[in-house]
């Protein structure tokens, strides 16, 4: 059977991709966010896992207010990234586990998940820019399986239920039959704000709080609601939700989690930046 | 039932995806280079195209994104029209809270203190 071996988490900021392709990671204000990264680099290299099931949220380039699902996964054999409007530089296309995928969506499904399964969709810098900050040099060694939760419209799917779902993904993981290494990735937050008179707000004392939990108390953030969340953490901290998926993924996998690394830095554009990795112990 | 208040927030909840349909279908088909340069070419004729409220189309000619949300406009399809004007986050963040940019900048950077 496959293995779950560990989880990732990162903030996914459009800019990033920019300071990428003009070499800027050097740059004083670049600097504190891109060295959180060489020890998890270090980690992957030596854990090697072959699969990678991504939670994040789509921006506007995959989905639109005319079909807006909850939950979606790809099954696809292939993921293209696509001009997302701002003229960020696109990726090559990565790798999909089909096989995967499907045992996925047949083992979610039967345990009462109605994901929206998508054997087309294109994938944002949500999907595109952990990928690169973990395998900066050349393609990542790793097929993919992403699965989008919708933070763009509300309601959007709790963080009680978001855990849940990461929980069953962890459950399924663990009965694929294969002898690949499996690892998930949350894509998003932490606490910022774009939009509205509150733009620029972020919480670094709840970011922090919640980075603890995910150690050692997984399911504290499961006791707010949508609206708390962006109460606390900023109308697109709300991605968070990635992160309590992920860590619920690996509550399946062993009893507990080692935590590898993390860094935490502000700002980034308008975000607090978060990066964390976690190996099943 | 009356709505939970979030101060300076105005989550994008059904009454504005009802109300914002159009607006934020438009800023959608700015993923498309061929649809920007369309925009820049007669934004009049392609707000038409898409059938934009006359609020809506105000909205767009202000450029003033706390107008564009109280017509509707999501914050993730709004973001593809700032980029059609070379904004970046800062630019929206401080026209939004009515600071300079470098004060916005400034109000970012001392979060990292508290």
């Amino acid at each position: 059977m496959a293995q779950l071996i560990g989880g990732l988490a990162s903030s996914h900021i459009p800019a990033i991709g920019g300071a990428i392709h003009k070499g800027l990671q050097a740059e004083p204000y670049w600097a504190p966010f891109f060295a959180g990264y060489p020890p998890v680099q270090r980690w992957l290299a030596s854990a090697r896992p072959d699969v990678l099931v991504i939670f994040y949220n789509d921006h506007g380039l995959n989905f639109f207010l005319d079909k807006m699902p909850t939950f979606a996964i790809g099954a696809a054999a292939e993921y293209r990234n696509a001009d997302e409007g701002w003229g960020i530089p696109t990726m090559p296309p990565f790798r999909g586990e089909v096989d995967l995928s499907w045992h996925l969506i047949n083992t979610l499904v039967a345990q009462d998940f109605d994901l929206v399964t998508c054997q087309e969709m294109l994938v944002d810098h949500a999907c595109t820019l952990p990928l690169k900050l973990f395998w900066p040099e050349g393609e990542a060694p790793v097929t993919i399986v992403p699965i989008n939760i919708n933070t763009v419209q509300f309601p959007l799917p709790s963080a009680k239920r978001c855990y849940a779902l990461g929980q069953a993904v962890g459950a399924a993981i663990a009965s694929w039959n294969s002898d690949k290494k499996v690892a998930v990735l949350a894509s998003g937050g932490l606490s910022h704000q774009l939009d509205g008179e509150r733009a620029g707000f972020i919480n670094k004392a709840f970011d922090l709080q919640f980075m603890d939990s995910l150690v050692s108390n997984p399911e504290w953030a499961t006791q707010f609601s949508s609206l708390d969340l962006v109460e606390k953490t900023g109308t697109q901290g709300v991605e968070l939700l990635m992160w309590l998926a992920m860590r619920a993924a690996l509550s399946t996998a062993g009893p507990r989690v080692r935590e590898v690394h993390r860094n935490y830095h502000i700002p980034i554009s308008n975000t607090a930046t978060g990066l964390m990795a976690l190996e099943v112990v | 039932m009356s709505k939970r208040q979030i101060e300076g927030t105005t989550p994008f909840d059904a009454d504005a995806a009802r109300k914002g349909y159009a607006l934020n279908k438009m800023c959608f088909s700015f993923n498309s280079a061929e649809n920007r340069a369309a925009f820049e070419r007669d934004e009049e004729a392609y707000m038409r195209q898409y059938g934009l409220s006359e609020a809506q189309k105000a909205a767009i000619r202000s450029r003033q994104v706390l107008q564009l949300i109280e017509a509707g406009g999501n914050a993730y399809y709004l973001a593809k029209f700032a980029g059609i004007f070379g904004l970046d986050m800062q630019d929206i963040g401080a026209q939004q809270t009515g600071m300079s940019k470098d004060a916005f900048k400034a109000k970012l950077q001392a979060y990292a203190n508290d």
